[in-house]
């Protein structure tokens, strides 16, 4: 099993080095730095020394990839993708246009960020799996029916109408938490409530009748028609049964999620005007700052690389079935 | 006079309509193509649905087909003075419009200063008036169009609001008996009933189709709209924004941006998903390790941040080209399309790999491994053996696709990367009123309004696909039956 483990940790970093020449090609190739330093500076009349200049500053008046003027290694080395795209693998993601090292903004905006997206995770999941087991045990009924009705309109109400509802009604109408901003500590209770409930409530349509599908799903397999035939009742079959081997497909499918919840959610941070790292890749996607984009954006995708690997582990943790050679 | 004008995606989504027509007239003809429509067919949900996306549709194409109208180039000592100088005798406008522009052109011409409620006859805010006798006053000044036909709006407001309503019920109810006169001629299955009994038969619910559902969806959809119209006359219905634009009109507008986006985006990655998948999954070996490792790659950045970074991307490479785009129209048109483009470039990867899984399954089965015994060449066993065999899934991720492309769009507008500003979407409906939310009173209806349209669109593209998956799906129709009998069962044997 090590070996395998190996084997898909090898897998993800040759992924990651394709991720870093995609997006190394959208923000040098196409996107040349020339581009990048118009926009900024803002006006079309912008001269050829001000990018230049602006260029040097921030470290773009390199060459892609190959530096024919250097000498020995730093051919290779002294060039944009280098220095810009291979740094990352080292955590190092140079300065943000406003002059602030974006690795230490990630690292201290990553936990108003956990803060928020663990609570909506662990939450989320007690809810939808309690919500679909009771549909699902009372599968067919009108019980059934109506929480797949409710959930089908709730899946079809925009995200955003709920954040936006909640602020409405919690926060102005009833006045009960702040609408938005945070603080740290344990007064950032006050501030967190919220949008959490606003997390989970939103994903309920989509997240229940996913689960509710998977319960099914296992409801029509052989060993449930065992279970009955040996005479258990229903709810003995239910929870000593379907519940245990449902519990497989649920549990290894959020492992992916896990990684990811470093890079909260966009939508409700900004929202809500939480410090963490959706807001912050918000903000420089509004500003246009193409550094903590491509930082992001890499950040992500590790991420969620881990997560597929965690899932390889997780699913030979939890499922002796599976057995890799 | 008007000269017609052909945008990128009203190309693609007449390309849309004539792909679907011929895949209509294909399952028409053949039974195992017809079984699972059927299906589709027989379920209310389904079908009210279907009335519903109907009607979002039609004003979806009626709101595609563009022109420029015909300016007027005034005496005739002018146009000899362009005839001479080469131009043609016509001037167009530069502002292009759609069919849908026209016939909503009461509601896009009557803009009033800033907001107004729903149905208002006043401005919402006090505005500073000079008096005709000099000195001034605050209040709240009559809108330039919204009731502007009372003398006395205090007192003939609603008693005006209930005869218009009561007129445009009235119509409302006209047309929708003629409709359901035609519908029940039309549908009537020949021979086995006559008419009086069909008709008995569909207002008990005893049709195979459920007509009585339809008929039921029809009528509340004229309910509201002939009177809405009526009113529109007179009134803005859903109020104006904060630059005075009619917001039932923005909404009307809105729904084709929504549905560009909800189908272009599946039609534009279908055909790489499609072939790619089928490839992986048939060719095995380092083509499908190719495959495998394009897709992971793409599938492990983060959807929001590539498209970010791709819309960024294009916004500094259209504002270097700015000669490429003409007229305004065009430019946003284009985002538009690239939009879809780069929402299809993340979203491949799922189709992608169930068309990989299905067809690694699907190769090894006997008929294949006979067409390849005969020496059936691989493209065509591809084509012929394959292809129809995971139609299915290919359908049902279209359908689902759709809802989430449309809920993504005001998403991806609120942080700034999805649409041009200037078109008409939910996301930037949503996105200019949001910041009036701190107002007090609030200003909540071109949010009510966006969405309101938006769950409408959604929840009944939710409805039909989740009957065309019941429907086409063979593992989900099978899973149900069995469980509804065990329950049957058990309740006899309590």
């Amino acid at each position: 099993m090590i070996a395998y483990i190996l084997r898909r940790c090898l897998y993800a970093v040759v992924i990651l080095i394709g991720v870093n020449l995609v997006t190394f090609l959208l923000f040098f190739k196409v996107n040349t730095p020339d581009d990048m330093a118009r926009m900024q500076l803002g006006a079309k009349r912008v001269t050829v020394e001000a990018i230049a200049l602006w260029k040097a500053d921030r470290g773009y008046d390199r060459p892609l990839i190959f530096n024919a003027e250097a000498q020995g290694v730093a051919r290779l080395t002294d060039t944009l993708y280098f220095t810009k795209s291979l740094e990352m693998f080292r955590l190092e993601f140079g300065r943000a246009d406003d002059g602030r090292d974006i690795a230490f903004e990630i690292r201290s905006r990553m936990w108003p960020s956990l803060m928020l997206a663990v609570p909506v995770f662990l939450l989320s999941l007690l809810v939808y799996i309690s919500f679909a087991l009771l549909m699902a045990f009372f599968r067919a009924t009108y019980l059934d029916f109506w929480g797949v009705a409710i959930c089908v309109g709730m899946m079809s109400v925009s995200a955003l109408f709920y954040i936006i509802g909640g602020q409405y009604l919690v926060a102005k109408i009833w006045s009960l938490v702040p609408i938005s901003g945070y603080a740290g500590g344990v007064d950032s209770v006050r501030f967190l409530v919220l949008p959490i409930a606003v997390g989970v409530i939103g994903g309920i349509g989509s997240g229940a009748r996913w689960y509710r599908t998977i319960f099914l799903e296992e409801v029509g397999k052989d060993y449930v028609r065992t279970a009955r035939a040996k005479g258990l009742g229903e709810v003995a079959v239910f929870y000593g049964h379907v519940l245990r081997n449902a519990l497989i497909p649920i549990l290894t499918g959020s492992v992916v999620a896990i990684p990811l919840l470093f890079m909260g959610s966009l939508l409700t941070e900004s929202f809500f005007g939480i410090p963490g790292l959706g807001s912050y890749t918000i903000e420089a996607i509004q500003a246009q700052d193409f550094g903590v984009v491509r930082a992001m954006v890499f950040i992500g995708s590790v991420l969620y690389m881990i997560g597929l690997v965690l899932t390889d582990i997780s699913y030979t943790l939890v499922d002796p079935r599976v057995r890799f050679e | 006079m008007f000269l017609p004008i052909l945008l990128w995606t009203d190309a693609l989504v007449f390309l849309l309509i004539a792909v679907a027509g011929a895949f209509a007239f294909h399952a028409s003809r053949h039974e195992h193509l017809r079984a699972p429509w059927r299906r589709v067919l027989r379920s209310p949900a389904a079908m009210s649905s279907a009335v519903v996306l109907a009607a979002f549709l039609l004003v979806g194409i009626l709101d595609s087909l563009h022109f420029r109208p015909a300016i007027a180039v005034g005496t005739e000592s002018q146009m000899a003075a362009r005839l001479k100088g080469g131009m043609s005798a016509q001037a167009w406008a530069p502002e292009v419009k759609s069919a849908l522009d026209v016939l909503l052109e009461r509601m896009a011409t009557r803009k009033e200063r800033t907001y107004s409620a729903p149905l208002a006859t006043h401005a919402f805010s006090k505005e500073t008036m000079e008096l005709p006798g000099g000195g001034q006053s605050r209040e709240f000044p009559r809108l330039k169009f919204g009731g502007a036909h009372l003398t006395d709006p205090a007192d003939d407001w609603s008693g005006d609001i209930l005869r218009i309503l009561l007129r445009g019920v009235a119509l409302a109810l006209v047309i929708w008996c003629a409709l359901t006169a035609v519908l029940l001629v039309a549908v009537r299955p020949n021979k086995t009933l006559n008419i009086g009994e069909f008709a008995d038969a569909t207002w008990k619910g005893n049709t195979d189709v459920p007509w009585r559902a339809v008929l039921v969806t029809l009528g509340v959809l004229l309910l509201v709209a002939v009177p809405a119209w009526h009113l529109s006359a007179n009134y803005h219905v859903l109020g104006t924004d904060k630059v005075g634009q009619d917001v039932l009109y923005l909404s009307l507008k809105s729904i084709r941006t929504a549905l560009v986006i909800g189908t272009l985006t599946t039609l534009i990655m279908l055909p790489f998903a499609v072939l790619l998948g089928m490839m992986a999954g048939f060719f095995r070996g380092w083509v499908d390790d190719l495959i495998q490792y394009a897709y992971t790659t793409l599938n492990s950045i983060p959807g929001v941040l590539l498209i970010a970074a791709s819309v960024l991307v294009l916004q500094v490479q259209m504002e270097a080209r700015p000669e490429l785009f003409p007229t305004a129209a065009q430019r946003a048109d284009f985002r538009l399309l690239f939009l879809c483009l780069i929402l299809g470039v993340t979203s491949w990867t799922g189709l992608c790999r169930l068309l990989r899984g299905e067809t690694l399954k699907l190769r090894e089965l006997d008929y294949v491994q006979a067409a390849r015994a005969f020496g059936v060449s691989k493209w065509r066993i591809m084509m012929r053996h394959i292809l129809p065999n995971v139609m299915h899934v290919i359908l049902i991720s279209v359908v689902m696709d759709f809802s989430g492309l449309v809920l993504a769009e005001a998403v991806l507008s609120y942080v700034g990367v999805g649409v041009d500003p200037t078109m008409i979407s939910y996301g930037t409906m949503i996105n200019a009123a949001r910041l009036e939310m701190g107002r007090e009173p609030m200003v909540w209806w071109s949010l009510a309004s966006a969405f309101g349209f938006m769950l409408l669109v959604v929840l009944s593209a939710n409805l039909f696909s989740d009957a065309v998956r019941d429907a086409f799906d063979p593992r989900v129709s099978v899973v149900p039956r069995k469980t509804r009998f065990v329950l049957r069962s058990q309740r006899a044997g309590n």
